[in-house]
């Protein structure tokens, strides 16, 4: 515990803001429904009421309060993201680490068709696949799933292979253990700190791209509360000079900046660089 | 001198079945579309006749591998079929819209590439500064900056609150250059700002990877100016980490053009993509999707060989 907080007070302003914010977003998602004065997709007012008392934030295209779609959204844009992200990483992980460790002819196969999905850029294979099984979140957590498999599976077979080499594992082998006892418990445990640093910078990547693709229409569908689609709906205001729509957009660069903080922290004292 | 041509080759070689591969790929892919796609376009209320003169007329009944050689045929020779929304030919609306976005795509390289070599140096050059540090945040803040976000913030300040520029970049060919390039200004800038971050991090850290080296200790204890020691001694050897970074973001410039064209409503490649999702015109999809990836796979393609090219030690690989 005191070596924790040692690391903690080492930290540099900018993760210690990093960190700060993240903590605030999961806090603000957790307890949604106890901070946000309105329903999600309750309607409350009139079209774009400015800011006010009763309504923190003024109201949106269809009258519904903007500090409680900000809320939710929160809950809604940050979760998904994080629950795609798991996904990628629990498949790609497991084939990459499976692939190194079976060699030969599978890794090969693996290899290419992990080669093929990320020689097509992403957003475009995303685009393409979405109009294929069509927009709703089931599909689009589907999607983003499939694209990111491809850099976890490279990742973790690249660290894989420089484990599998090891004395312990071809004990292990001799010892007669299967396949998954040899990928859970002597390759995973020795890759995991890798796979973890990793997994703060996709989640930035995912989360970025499922705004993206929300904010096209094609992500998160109405009447849903999300960051991407909310500033589309809203966009109209823009050309008034309001800066309203823009919230939404700015915690999305809020958080992605606050991940990327801490995880440069992280990367920099794991990896000892000094420069 | 040979060897690197066999590699180049090797290469060249890898991308073609590569972009053959991602073709076929794309072909399945609309292929699996759940229901028939003369049923689809016609709707519920089709009678069986219609349907098969339409499947007749579409090329329908033909097996799939026919008609994946034949779309195939016809793409290498520019004909990628008719839109499903409009009926009109694919090939027209690509030139016209391909256009556009090469023209948005080079008007932001030609920008952004020398300032943020340029300040990459700057930064390698002043290390550890106040002009580094702040260079390294403003960075580390831009590339985690969504797109649109950038997109709306300059239209906010720069279209909205005061009228410098249009916040809408409609553009079409009788436009003199100026109008154009005044036109699609502010699209241009956004991508500049997106992919200047990652440019400028990536070319300070190669030179700063070469300055660790004896060669350049050799350089400065000889008494050379720090600037022509970054120049001359250290910045030839880290040019292929450098080129290749150019060459990727130039690939992430067609190709994240999709964001920042629906923004500014411009008339590219981009937004025809995003409609024609909307609108499952899945002709077009396929088609814009296919040559997003073929650009996008040569200009990686371009990435290597340059990499390959530039690096004596790569040449002599293996």
């Amino acid at each position: 515990m005191r070596d924790f907080l040692q690391t903690l007070k080492s930290a540099p302003p900018t993760a210690w803001f990093g960190m700060a914010v993240i903590a605030t977003m999961a806090l603000v998602a957790v307890f949604a429904p106890l901070i946000a004065p309105y329903g999600e997709t309750q309607i409350v007012g009139a079209q774009y009421e400015p800011w006010s008392e009763a309504f923190l934030l003024g109201t949106d295209n269809l009258g519904r309060d903007m500090f409680s779609r900000l809320v939710f959204g929160t809950r809604n844009t940050v979760g998904l993201a994080l629950l795609a992200t798991a996904i990628a990483f629990g498949i790609g992980s497991v084939l990459g680490i499976v692939a190194a460790v079976l060699g030969g002819l599978v890794d090969r196969i693996l290899s290419r068709i992990i080669d093929i999905i990320m020689a097509i850029p992403s957003l475009i294979l995303a685009l393409m696949l979405l109009t294929i099984v069509g927009a709703s979140i089931a599909s689009m957590i589907f999607v983003i799933a499939l694209i990111y498999v491809a850099p976890v599976f490279r990742l973790a077979r690249a660290s894989a292979q420089s484990v599998v080499v090891m004395d312990y594992i071809e004990a292990a082998r001799l010892r007669g253990e299967g396949l998954g006892w040899l990928v859970v418990k002597e390759v995973l445990p020795n890759i995991a700190s890798t796979l973890v640093a990793e997994f703060g910078l996709r989640f930035c990547f995912v989360f970025l791209f499922i705004a993206a693709l929300s904010f096209l229409g094609l992500g998160i569908q109405p009447p849903t509360a999300d960051w991407g689609s909310m500033l589309k709906e809203n966009a109209t205001l823009i050309s008034f000079g309001d800066i309203t729509p823009l919230l939404p957009a700015a915690a999305i660069a809020l958080l992605t900046v606050s991940v990327n903080f801490v995880v440069d922290w992280m990367l920099h004292r794991s990896s000892g660089l000094k420069d | 001198m040979g060897k690197i041509w066999i590699l180049v080759g090797e290469r060249l070689a890898l991308g073609l079945v590569t972009l053959i591969v991602v073709s076929a790929l794309i072909f399945v892919g609309v292929e699996l579309l759940p229901g028939d796609l003369a049923q689809q376009i016609l709707g519920q209320s089709a009678t069986p006749e219609t349907v098969a003169a339409f499947r007749r007329e579409l090329g329908l009944d033909q097996p799939a591998v026919y008609r994946y050689l034949h779309w195939l045929a016809g793409v290498a020779h520019g004909e990628f079929g008719n839109s499903l929304a409009n009926g009109r030919p694919i090939s027209d609306l690509l030139a016209v819209r391909l256009k556009n976005t090469l023209f948005l795509a080079s008007f932001a390289a030609a920008i952004s590439v020398p300032t943020a070599l340029f300040l990459g140096v700057m930064a390698a050059l002043y290390r550890n500064s106040i002009f580094d540090r702040l260079c390294n945040v403003v960075a580390l803040t831009w590339v985690s900056l969504p797109e649109f976000f950038v997109a709306y913030v300059l239209v906010l300040f720069l279209a909205v609150r005061v009228a410098l520029f249009p916040a809408i970049s409609s553009i079409d060919a009788e436009m003199s250059l100026a109008e154009m390039l005044y036109r699609s200004f502010l699209p241009a800038l956004t991508l500049m700002l997106v992919v200047i971050a990652h440019m400028m991090r990536m070319t300070r850290a190669a030179i700063i990877n070469v300055l660790a080296s004896p060669y350049v200790e050799m350089a400065r204890l000889k008494g050379l100016s720090r600037l022509r020691v970054v120049l001359f001694h250290a910045l030839p050897n880290a040019l292929a980490p450098i080129i290749n970074v150019v060459a990727l973001n130039l690939a992430y410039l067609v190709v994240g053009v999709v964001v920042v064209e629906v923004v500014f409503v411009y008339p590219g490649l981009g937004q025809l993509l995003v409609d024609a999702v909307t609108n499952r015109d899945v002709m077009v999809v396929q088609s814009v999707g296919l040559v997003f990836a073929a650009a996008y796979i040569l200009l990686n393609l371009l990435a290597d060989i340059l990499s390959i090219v530039t690096n004596p030690r790569l040449m002599n690989q293996r």
